[in-house]
């Protein structure tokens, strides 16, 4: 039996699914269409009530929050693929704290963009220039954070690649892409070759060749 | 060791960290940060949190900031030590924890957040919250709180039928909405909800830290 993923199309999912290819864990997925309120249908919610995506079934077992799934697949397949979670628990410990920053303050900014300038064109919903400016503020001075603890840190935890830099890559990507503010990355020299180095590899080359994004 | 911890005994992510520390029986000294005179954004202690917030940790040489991942970081240490165990015991059952965990993250503090803005940070610096937003917010949140109310009417806790870190986190903010932030009304209306509030406030951890010298 093979995990299936709902949503590949989209960012969130993505995460996991990236994670799901750096342990060399199978996977199936099951398209639910944003733009059609697939994931505000019954089965959806009966998954996951709060009807965002992701959600994952392994055989009966059902998991949500795309950000569980990855610490809960990265320990249970410790043993094959990439080590995303670190030799000691110190190191565990800066994981966390990375992708808490993560959650906290580079997801919230450049989600609003993702909605402002990518989903509401597409729904007919006016967006915010002033909304826009404040999320853009935010997210330099998130990116000014990370560009001095990259000055001394190759990756953000530690020296070794982990779930706290996969976290950002799928959102990330849409900086470089169709959100057209690839200067706030490479505006910061250690910000710059950080993005170079995680979103070259090969797992994410995969995912995108696999699910290209939609927005 | 005596683990440092740098905040204030009213605000919320300190309270998270302390409650913990209580819990798992880890000894720690708080270390005051003036957060009405704007401490948090000097220098010194933007050395030990460059976004300029409370709170943050030093255990001997390890320094660690964000309240969840120390939270994390001293169950994980507590559970693979023999200790108390407020994670959960199958890989399955911590999964659980951290999804709801991730909930509080990502439904729960951000429209608490923005309430505690409003209401009570802004009038504090002399300035009108909105309460239009906060009215926006309050609506959202009913619709969130019946998902825990369904998760509560089939399980004690969030993460299971044992008290963990995924109930812990919600100690601050839900303590804020049942005093300054007056929407006990929230919770109280809901039955699974109520009876969980009551159990969770009233352990001796989180008294411990209600009862902390302001």
């Amino acid at each position: 039996m093979v995990v299936k993923v709902y949503g590949p199309d989209y960012a969130s999912p993505k995460r996991v699914i990236l994670c799901l290819i750096e342990k060399e864990i199978d996977y199936e997925t099951v398209d639910v269409d944003l733009f059609k309120g697939e994931h505000l249908s019954p089965q959806y919610l009966k998954l996951q009530p709060f009807g965002v995506l992701p959600v994952i079934e392994d055989g009966d077992y059902i998991l949500y929050e795309s950000r569980a799934i990855i610490r809960y697949y990265a320990e249970k397949y410790r043993s094959q693929g990439s080590e995303l979670l670190g030799k000691t628990i110190e190191e565990r410990g800066l994981i966390e704290q990375w992708l808490d920053v993560e959650a906290h303050n580079f997801q919230p900014p450049l989600y609003d963009l993702v909605v402002q300038l990518l989903i509401n064109p597409k729904t007919g919903v006016a967006s915010d220039p002033k909304r826009i400016q404040e999320d853009e503020e935010k997210l330099a001075k998130t990116l000014d954070v990370y560009e001095e603890r990259l000055s001394v840190s190759k990756y953000l935890a530690s020296d070794t690649f982990s779930l706290a830099d996969l976290s950002h890559i799928p959102f990330g990507n849409y900086l470089v892409t169709t959100l057209k503010k690839e200067y706030l990355i490479r505006d910061r020299k250690n910000v710059s070759r950080w993005w170079d180095d995680i979103s070259s590899r090969p797992s994410w080359k995969k995912v995108l060749e696999l699910h290209p994004p939609v927005l | 060791m005596v683990v440092k911890v740098y905040g204030a005994t009213y605000a919320a992510c300190p309270q998270r960290v302390m409650a913990c520390l209580f819990e798992l029986g880890f000894q720690f000294d708080l270390i005051k940060i003036d957060l009405q005179s704007g401490e948090q954004k000097q220098p010194q202690n933007l050395l030990r949190q460059p976004f300029g917030q409370v709170p943050s940790i030093e255990d001997g040489d390890f320094k660690l900031f964000e309240s969840r991942a120390i939270i994390r970081y001293y169950a994980g240490k507590s559970a693979s030590q023999g200790g108390t165990n407020l994670l959960g015991e199958t890989l399955e059952e911590r999964a659980l924890v951290e999804q709801w965990m991730e909930v509080e993250v990502n439904n729960y503090n951000p429209l608490i957040y923005t309430m505690v803005l409003q209401l009570v940070v802004l009038p504090q610096q002399g300035q009108v919250g909105d309460m239009e937003l906060v009215k926006d917010c309050k609506g959202k949140l009913e619709k969130v709180l019946d998902v825990y109310e369904e998760r509560l009417s089939k399980s004690k806790y969030l993460g299971g039928e044992r008290f963990t870190i995924a109930d812990l986190t919600h100690l601050p903010n839900t303590r804020f909405l049942m005093e300054e932030g007056g929407m006990e009304d929230l919770i109280k209306r809901r039955k699974n909800l109520h009876n969980w509030w009551l159990d969770i406030s009233s352990r001796p951890s989180w008294l411990k830290v209600m009862d902390l010298p302001k």
